[in-house]
């Protein structure tokens, strides 16, 4: 049987904006991706325990308020604590260049803004997982 | 005898971006039954399709309204400042999120938050400082906030009072939409019955003791934003204008008295014609409801009030200078739709908050409008095209479709409840995004039209992070400082009015006067209420 | 991980190891059955439910009370929900714990989310192994919530010992449009949102129906209303009388033999099947054979003859 990857798309802090993360989550849907969607106002610490238990390849935050560089620090920073780093963390939405580079630095995966398209994410996630075969 | 060159042009179509299917031309045909004293009447007479006044922009010209803050009061006190030094006519509080959620700045949920997307104001003490040297009784300002809507209304009140400044002098508008935060924007608080309690409370209130004030502004903007159509953003926004109406006379309220303070807020997209149309198409339904089906008699309450901002999520990271070509062409739709005031966009909001010299650009963009173009001398200037009128009346039409199905689903509420509005909005986004992806819709440097390689060359507004521990110390030092006992003796009489049927604003008041703060108070509404969770659907 | 250590985490409780299994089993990994047959003598313990229902019923709202009941009394929770996977792409939105996030901090709670993967029943093809890691774990409930899009709903008859069936009353349900079968493996029939108009119609046209299948004792109807919480607790009851009453009659291990030899049947033929069509051989006879029915030189029938003598060989 051929190996889903399973993404987590998730909405950290009080940011309300979903219509990306929507999009996106049905946008992976339809390349052949399962998707688990937390819903919105998730703490780093939801965010995680869900991500361990369903054993996802990779968490996306959706994050347009400003808050990116507090909430992805706190996210990696509980993947750490709980032996979860291989599961990869990548995101998107309003961050400015200056920030992305301090997120890349800090060992966070490609964050995508304003005007991605679906299938760049698709491409993204399959490279990033082509070397992961079946166990 | 058709030549066949005329024929094939003929057959050629499109649609607008809410897929309604266009012609190549339109001619008299296409308005065969039209009517002018029915479909239009002269500006400021029923059906007010042309306008809500006589003299439109002669008159008065539209409020040129900037939506800011971020940081700090202090910080968002010299932008206002800023702004209406440089032309501005009416103030727009943009609040952080913490704030739009209720919560202090020092709430564990707020971490990270403070004053990041807006400003962060926990206090009346915070609300004296956004306004420190703004006389109240001398502008206008617009709250976009929504659950907590009362108590960012009651600092404003009581901040106006401390100015020596009389409530029936004050003029504003606070959002208070809740129907649209279920739908879209997704900032609530409590469940929809003590929410609707609330709104109905404050209608009230506002109808005796602030008759200049504008005690909701039904929203499109965010319906829209969210991936809606125009249809979808007139039919829901005006669906919750309805429910909103009926709130208050199932609460017996005279609709003459609370309906004149209703206002709207609507998006200005990307499709040129079609939002001119939707704006003229909402008026004559609104007149013709709020005087068919309501039973409205005065003049005021038949009127479409509105304000507009261009479309954010029409901007483009990419080349963000071609941000301002974009939000000045939907500036004109704007006015040439007639809104009684507008907010434009600044080119950099695809990667911040605005910079200083972005939102005075933003400002440029409504001024040259207003006194180059010569366009306010004259009202409604595209009544009569064969092609606006079409799509006036088309629009009408396809929303009158949304209500009969709203209806039947049991009202906007019971809609809501199973998702209905909501699953439109998210397949609209859906296909819009298809169509990006596919190149049937084309958005230049985006998908077309891209510089490969390119560089951020614009400044970006950066918030000082110290912001958050700022905004803490004040807290602390204020709930040192404050009457703690009578603090708890308000929150106290809040809670016992707010389990019972008595008007919700004055005990909110006398908690503001006593600076309880908006955590503390959203606390113990929520004790009462609960708080609404969402069912999210795809 | 190798095998050895991830087997040593899962038993000192720890929720990745545990996740991992699953994960595992899912997918068919080559280690899967090593890992079932380690674990195998632990499962038994745990108290399976099943909840199914049209869509839109609720399920999921339903579960996250239900959970909390069960928390307070200090047990430990497994939730498995099942979403259906795209036909057409494989892939799936597995949007049903984002209804449970009250339960996401909860320590004693694991949820984990399941697309069909192809499967055409109510679940997905292992939520059933899913379940008996679960079970191994040392999880004291499972609560598995099915697809509920009208399909075969019935499987979860095939893992759960008590069924819950979730109907609500605009869903247009009126007792002929429901599934065979959905009527007949329900020990326990909820009528969800029950504050909307037609409920009580709805149970008075559910009560008659199911008398005329009754055996023993009726089946308990119970309106229910997530949002206020009304009919939860008369829910939990039930749960505890059906369960009392299986073991008082040593009827959980009846079920649970039949749970078993469902699965055995069900692993066989998925074995069967995926042999068969994935033997070159029979690749090859097969558009022979096609040809042939074609020209109306042979039957299907016969076609199938032929098919199986050479599995018969293989």
């Amino acid at each position: 049987m051929e190996r889903k990857l399973r993404i987590l798309i998730a909405k950290p802090g009080l940011d309300g904006h979903d219509r990306g993360a929507k999009v996106v989550a049905r946008g992976l849907r339809d390349y052949g991706f399962e998707v688990i969607y937390t819903g919105l106002h998730q703490t780093p610490e939801m965010i995680v325990k869900t991500a361990i238990e369903e054993d996802v390849d990779a968490i996306g935050l959706s994050i347009l308020s400003g808050a990116h560089l507090t909430l992805f620090s706190e996210v990696k920073r509980l993947l750490k604590e709980n032996n979860a780093e291989d599961i990869h963390l990548f995101g998107g939405g309003i961050i400015p260049d200056e920030d992305k580079e301090e997120l890349y630095k800090m060992g966070v995966g490609k964050l995508f803004g304003p005007g991605t398209t679906i299938s760049e994410i698709v491409d993204y996630l399959n490279e990033t997982f082509a070397s992961k075969q079946e166990k | 005898m058709e030549n066949e060159n005329i024929k094939k042009a003929k057959e050629i179509c499109s649609e607008t971006i809410s897929g309604i299917p266009l012609k190549l031309f339109y001619t008299p045909d296409d308005i065969k039954d039209f009517d002018y004293e029915r479909d239009l009447g002269i500006p400021g007479e029923y059906p007010f399709t042309r306008g809500i006044r006589h003299t439109m922009y002669k008159g008065r010209l539209w409020t040129m309204r900037l939506f800011s803050g971020f940081g700090t009061a202090k910080d968002t006190n010299k932008r206002y400042k800023f702004l209406l030094e440089h032309g501005e006519t009416g103030l727009s509080v943009a609040f952080d999120f913490p704030t739009l959620y209720g919560r202090d700045s020092d709430d564990p949920l707020s971490r990270g938050e403070v004053g990041i997307c807006g400003v962060a104001i926990s206090s009346l003490a915070d609300m004296e400082t956004l306004f420190e040297g703004i006389p109240l009784d001398k502008v206008s300002t617009s709250m976009t906030i929504n659950g907590p809507a009362a108590i960012l209304w009651a600092f404003y009140i009581i901040t106006a009072e401390k100015q020596g400044v009389s409530p029936e002098k004050l003029r504003g508008t606070i959002q208070n939409d809740i129907l649209k935060e279920y739908i879209a924007q997704k900032s609530w608080l409590f469940p929809p019955e003590p929410s609707l309690r609330i709104i109905t409370d404050i209608m009230e209130y506002g109808s005796k003791y602030l008759p200049q004030w504008n005690t909701i502004s039904i929203s499109g903007y965010h319906i829209r934003e969210a991936g809606a159509t125009a249809v979808q953003e007139l039919a829901f926004t005006l669906m919750d204008g309805f429910t909103y109406v009926e709130e208050g006379l199932k609460r017996g309220l005279d609709i003459d008295t609370f309906a004149p303070r209703l206002s709207f807020f609507f998006d200005s997209h990307l499709d040129f014609f079609e939002e001119i149309a939707k704006f003229r198409a909402a008026r004559r339904i609104w007149a013709r409801e709020m005087k068919n089906t309501y039973g409205a008699k005065k003049k005021e309450s038949l009127l479409l009030r509105f304000h507009t901002q261009t479309a954010g999520c029409t901007l483009t990271a990419q080349q963000p200078e071609n941000n301002i070509i974009r939000t000045a062409y939907q500036a004109l739709q704007a006015v040439l739709g007639g809104t009684q005031s507008l907010h434009t966009n600044s080119m950099d909001e695809t990667w911040a908050l605005p910079t200083e010299k972005a939102a005075l650009i933003a400002l440029r963009t409504q001024q040259i409008l207003a006194y180059e173009t010569n366009i306010p001398n004259v009202i409604d200037p595209l009544a009569g095209s064969y092609y606006i009128e079409y799509l006036t009346n088309k629009i009408e039409e396809e929303a009158y479709k949304y209500f009969k199905k709203i209806r039947e689903l049991g009202g906007m509420v019971k809609a809501i409840e199973m998702n209905y509005p909501q699953r439109e909005i998210a397949d609209a986004a859906y296909r819009y995004q298809k169509a990006v992806e596919e190149k049937r819709r084309i958005i230049v440097g985006v998908n077309d039209f891209i510089l490969p390689d390119e560089k951020l060359e614009i400044p970006i507004l950066k918030i000082d992070p110290r912001v958050e521990e700022e905004q803490k110390e004040r807290l602390a030092n204020l709930r040192k400082k404050r009457d703690n006992n009578l603090v708890n003796k308000r929150l106290k009489e809040l809670e016992s009015v707010a389990k019972g049927k008595e008007n919700i604003m004055p005990p909110i008041l006398e908690c503001v006067r006593a600076y309880c703060t908006l955590g503390e108070i959203c606390r113990t509404l929520k004790e009462v209420f609960g708080e609404y969770r969402e069912k999210p659907i795809f | 991980m190798n095998t050895g250590e991830l087997i040593e985490r899962f038993e000192k409780k720890e929720a990745r190891a545990l996740a991992k299994i699953i994960s595992l089993v899912e997918n068919n990994s080559t280690v899967a059955q090593e890992i079932l047959s380690r674990l195998y003598p632990k499962i038994g313990k745990a108290y399976r439910i099943g909840i199914t229902g049209p869509p839109g019923g609720g399920k999921s709202s339903l579960i996250e009370r239900l959970a909390s009941q069960f928390l307070k009394e200090g047990l430990d929770l497994g939730i498995v929900c099942v979403d259906p996977s795209s036909p057409f792409t494989g892939g799936a939105i597995l949007g049903d714990r984002v209804r449970m996030s009250s339960l996401f901090l909860e320590s004693k709670v694991f949820i984990r989310s399941m697309a069909t993967r192809g499967s055409l029943g109510g679940l997905g093809l292992r939520t059933k192994e899913v379940c008996d890691i679960l079970d191994a774990y040392g999880k004291d409930i499972i609560i598995i919530e099915t697809v509920g899009v009208g399909q075969i709903e019935v499987d979860i008859a095939k893992t759960a010992y008590t069924v819950i069936v979730v109907l609500v009353p605009e869903s247009g349900d009126t007792i002929q449009t429901l599934k065979a079968g959905i009527l007949e493996i329900g020990d326990i029939f909820l009528i969800n949102k029950a504050d909307r108009e037609g409920a009580d119609r709805l149970a008075m046209e559910l009560e008659m129906t199911l008398k005329m299948k009754e055996k023993n004792s009726p089946t308990p109807i119970i309106l229910t209303c997530a949002l206020t919480g009304e009919g939860l607790d008369e829910l939990f009851q039930e749960i505890k009388k059906h369960r009392n009453y299986l073991e008082e009659n040593r009827l959980i291990e009846k079920k649970r033999k039949e749970i078993i030899a469902s699965e055995v049947k069900e692993l066989t033929e998925e074995k069967i099947v995926g042999k068969t069509w994935e033997s070159k051989e029979i690749k090859e006879i097969l558009d022979h054979l096609v040809d042939e029915i074609y020209q109306g030189k042979i039957t299907p029938f016969t076609a199938t003859e032929e098919i199986i003598k050479i599995i018969k060989g293989m």
